[in-house]
This record gives C-alpha cells, structure tokens and sequence, in this order.
C-alpha cells in the first residue's frame, strides 16, 4: 500500500511552530523548551449554539 | 446550603477551572464545590451532582458557572471570594502578556502562517470541527480531546492520509515530535529510536526506559487509543511507521498498542516486515512472538524499551538490566511480609496511566491471578463498583467514571488519595502497588503530594498489627522538571518501595503476593 508520508518527513526536517487551541498549560510549556506556540484564547463557536455549529460543521465539509 | 454564580461570556480551560474548584473545596465549611463552563454535558454533571438549579438550566457553553456547596453563609462566600480572586489573577496573567491570543482559527492562521502543527484540547464536542478546519488548512494534528465519536476519528484520519498529514488523536496524550515534547511527554534525550504508540503511558514509559539506558528519541508519534480497532484499521500508526522508515535519523521503529483487532495487527506487522529497519513490537498483554532477525516482539514496555536499545547499538538482547539482583528481591519480600498480619492477601493496584494498569493486569494473570478491575477484558472480573475493589484489584483511575468534571489523576492526585484512603480501611489489603508519572502536563509534585496519605496507609495497618506493603514506580527522566531523584526519595521516605519500570514494580508485588500466598498454603 503507497502512503504519501512526505509532509510528515518535511515537518521532522523543520522548526517546530505550533498553535495552542485549548489548555493553555500545553502551549506554556512547550514555550519552556524553545518552541514557537501562538496561544489562542479559544471560545466554543457561535456563543455554542449547537444548532448553529451543526450548521458550520456542514458548511465546513 | 447550595448557591450558584454565574459569569456571562467568561470562557476558561477546563484544567485550569477544576484546579481552582479545588482550591475553593479547601476552605472550611466547604462541602463542594464544582465550577465549570454550561456546556450540555457540564450542565448534565450539574444535574448527577444535585448541584443544578433553575438559573444553572439556560447557561450556554460560553458562561461560567461557580457552584458551592457549604455549611455557612460565611463558608459561601468565601468559596465565591476565593473563585473570584482566582479567575480574575487568571485573567490578569493573560492580559499581562503582550501577545494577541486570536480566538478564532482563521485568526490564528493569519498569525501564525509558518505553524506546522496544532494541539488542540478543547471540549469533544467541538474538536472534530477544528480538527477538520487545521487538516484542511495543512496543518499537522495533535488531538488531545476526548469524547469524540469513533465515525470522527474514521473521518478525520481518512481526511489526514489523503493529505499526507499527521492526525495523532483523538484522546491523543503525548507525543514527541523533533525532540519537543507535546503535551503529557517527558523529556528526553534525541536519538535513533524512533516509536509509534496507540498507548499514552505506554509511549511515556517506553521513552522514559529509553532514556535512562542513555539512548534517545528521533521520534515518538501518538495515535490514540483507538487506532488499531477494526473500524480505524491502524491507519495513522501506518503511516508513522511509514514516515519512520523515511527518516534518516530513525535506525530502530518502535510500536506500541494495546491488543489490536486481529486483521489490524496483521497489518501493522507485515508494513514492519516492509521496512528494511529493526523493529520491535509491544501489543500489550500479547505473549510474545518468534520474531526475525529484524523484528522483535517485546513481552512487556520495560523489555521494549531495552530490546530497542540493544538493535539501536547494533547487539543482541543482553535482557533486562534488573534494578535489583535476585537475591535483593527475595529479601525486599522477605522484610515486606515479615510483619503482615495473617488475613492480610490481597493486592490493589491504583493507576494513573491505562496502559500501565493492563500491563500490571497482564503480570499477575500470567502469574495465575485472578484480577478484578475496571478495565479486564475479560467480563467476569470487571469491577461491577469500579469505587469498589475486590479481592486482587487493579483500577485504572483514569477512567470516565472518575474523572467526569475532575482532573486526570496525572494531574490531580485527590482521586488517589480517596481511593487509598478506602483500601486502607481494609484489613485484608496487603500490597498498594502504584505508578507516579513525571514530565511536563504531569502534576508538580506527584510524590510529594500523596505521601501524607501514604504514611498514614502505613500507620493505620500497623495499628492494627500487621503492615503495608507499597510498591511503586516512577515514570520519568532526568530532564523532567519534578526531578526524578528526589521523588524517589520521598516515595522510599515513607517505606515505598521504588522499582524502575513498572514491569517490575508489578513483578515485585506479584513476588509479594505469592509469597503471602504460599504461607496461607502452609
């Protein structure tokens, strides 16, 4: 079975950069060992509404 | 008395919140206290609590909700004081720092457009959504959220392998990706051996192993647990090891799962067999296989770990490096049964990490032990209380059961103490056999923390004229921020045991456990 796996090997060549969405403890520590982390201040979409996010959910498919 | 505040569009972590529910149940005349956002299920673990009341009813995921229950009117007010000051000083670290923190992902895209990864750990509900937007965006994905549908999962990694990404998750703990470790990971030294893990503790105490036999990591790639099922089929675990055959860094492929569906584990071995590395193989509780000269079936994490190690040096498999010789492990279960009581027989095992409680399971079983738990595989000896044990028990507290609207137990070490605090009640209880998780995510002091409860565990059998036997075992490195050594010291301050894997810290308790045995026989 052929698996295209060459993103995966480029990001093992490459500068960790991450984005943090959710606890912030994860992306204050991977500040501790040098890695660029942008820190979100995450909110659940739309106040939460669920009949709205379903419908995000089906836009974003 | 029960009172409830709420705070309109004021979203906080959920770690961050239970922490300081935590801190507010210290106070006195505190009976509960439990302060969460008014998502569906939060308001649903209100309602299991007794603690919901009609203005709890119309929260919505975006507002805090801070319930108290107390003795006093003084008591009340104080938790609700004591909350306040808590979020606020929160809020104020948060505003402190000069970074814009983007609340949206397109935002965060836009400022940040190098980022080649994200970790996501945010609520279930909506973490398949953002994972789907990051994947789309070219994003490689870490999912640390549970509670997301196994039709998700399926989805999402299909999506991921047709764009050639990594999609480590759902309830993905740790990973360690160019040597930074993502969230629940120890530190550990770089190097040749790279893994794949559908297992997060066991991916901890296979690095930790690692490291402490002076070998590194080029690569550890979690999956989540649910990877090798039929109904994902082990899609990103083939193509780690895949990616793992690809790097030049990586001599050696590791890959660790609990028991895999049959037809996945087929899979699984014939791409190993593709691979021209060596490579070792753990399927937890699995008796180990004839292997090749390539590929090596490990019979437990600790001998992964070392079997890695030797091929990653180009060597046979010397064995284990026992901590202690035989002879000291005779005598250690010598001086430990020595003044147990005559109806003292039973072990209870108190888990942190999953995989570490099924290997624990799997050292007993494959001694002739029976072992009642909350996660057998075999029906008859699951735990119909999982807060209650039974005879020879192990539990994994970081199950559901008893983690809903609470810390995990890695980070949270109340959930043990309660539970040792109920085995201590027992006199039939002879052996608390216990793992300690260090590293980054991990509790700051997770020795420290429960050596109170430890000694009084101690104390109590020997006011009842026998002793307590604890066996334990630490997961972590040097590099670890809780320093290895000294929560070895605490541990062995109280009279624990402290053995190298939890491999055998298991066998110790074992050895402990029949030696009680066979005196009953006698």
């Amino acid at each position: 079975m052929f698996m295209d796996v060459k993103k995966i090997n480029k990001l093992f060549d490459e500068e960790l950069v991450v984005i943090n969405m959710g606890l912030d403890a994860f992306g204050d520590n991977l500040k501790k060992e040098q890695v660029r982390v942008l820190l979100m201040n995450w909110k659940p979409p739309a106040g939460g509404n669920k009949k709205l996010i379903s419908l995000l959910e089906k836009l974003d498919k | 008395m029960k009172k409830v505040i709420i705070q309109k569009n004021a979203y906080y972590d959920s770690v961050f919140l239970m922490l300081t529910a935590k801190a507010v149940k210290q106070i006195p005349d505190v009976k509960d206290t439990i302060i969460l956002m008014g998502t569906e299920v939060n308001l649903e673990i209100l309602e299991n609590v007794g603690m919901s009341m009609p203005e709890t009813k119309n929260a919505t995921p975006n507002d805090l909700i801070i319930a108290v229950e107390g003795e006093t009117d003084a008591a009340l007010e104080e938790a609700f004081q004591t909350a306040r000051d808590l979020l606020h000083k929160r809020q104020r670290q948060v505003d402190e720092t000069d970074e814009y923190r983007p609340a949206s992902f397109e935002a965060a895209v836009r400022m940040a457009p190098d980022a080649n990864l994200i970790t996501i750990s945010v609520p279930g509900t909506y973490a398949a959504r953002e994972a789907r937007r990051a994947l789309d965006h070219g994003l490689h994905v870490m999912l640390f959220s549970d509670n997301v549908s196994l039709e998700d999962e399926v989805e999402l990694k299909k999506r991921a392998s047709e764009k050639g990404l990594l999609m480590m998750g759902p309830d993905c703990g740790t990973a360690i990706i160019n040597g930074k470790p993502l969230c629940f990971a120890n530190v550990v030294r770089q190097g040749t051996i790279g893994i794949v893990a559908a297992s997060g503790s066991g991916l901890q105490e296979v690095c930790s192993c690692i490291d402490s036999l002076g070998v590194g990591i080029s690569q550890a790639i979690g999956t989540g647990g649910r990877d090798l099922q039929a109904r994902v089929g082990g899609r990103m675990m083939l193509m780690g090891i895949e990616a793992l055959q690809n790097d030049p860094k990586t001599k050696v492929i590791v890959v660790i799962s609990k028991p895999p569906a049959e037809e996945v584990a087929r899979k699984v071995i014939a791409k190993l067999k593709e691979t021209e590395k060596p490579c070792v193989v753990q399927f937890i509780g699995q008796m180990p296989q004839e292997g090749s000269e390539l590929l090596w079936y490990a019979g437990d994490l600790e001998e992964a770990a070392g079997m890695a190690v030797a091929l990653s040096k180009g060597e046979g498999y010397p064995g284990r490096t026992l901590f202690l010789s035989e002879a000291a492990l005779d005598e250690i279960v010598e001086r430990e049964t020595r003044g147990m009581a005559r109806n003292q027989r039973y072990l209870r095992g108190l888990y942190a990490g999953g995989t570490l409680a099924d290997e624990a399971i799997v050292v007993f079983e494959r001694g002739g032990f029976e072992v009642h738990s909350n996660v057998q595989t075999k029906p008859e000896r699951m735990l119909r209380d999982p807060h209650v044990s039974r005879k020879h028990t192990i539990v994994d507290l970081g199950e559901d059961v008893f983690t809903v609207g609470r810390p995990h137990p890695m980070i949270d070490f109340s959930i043990r103490e309660e539970r040792l605090a109920k085995e201590m009640e027992d006199p039939e209880v002879a052996v608390i056999l216990a793992d300690f998780i260090l590293g980054y995510g991990s509790h700051e002091d997770p020795c420290g923390a429960v050596l109170g409860t430890l000694g009084q565990a101690k104390q109590k059998a020997e006011d009842r004229g026998g002793y307590l036997a604890i066996v334990a075992s630490i997961v972590g490195t040097e590099g670890d921020f809780q320093d290895l050594e000294d929560q070895r010291k605490k541990l062995e301050s109280v009279g624990c045991v402290v053995m190298r894997s939890n491999y055998q810290a298991a066998m110790l308790a074992r050895k402990i456990t029949e030696a009680l045995e066979s005196r009953g026989a006698d």
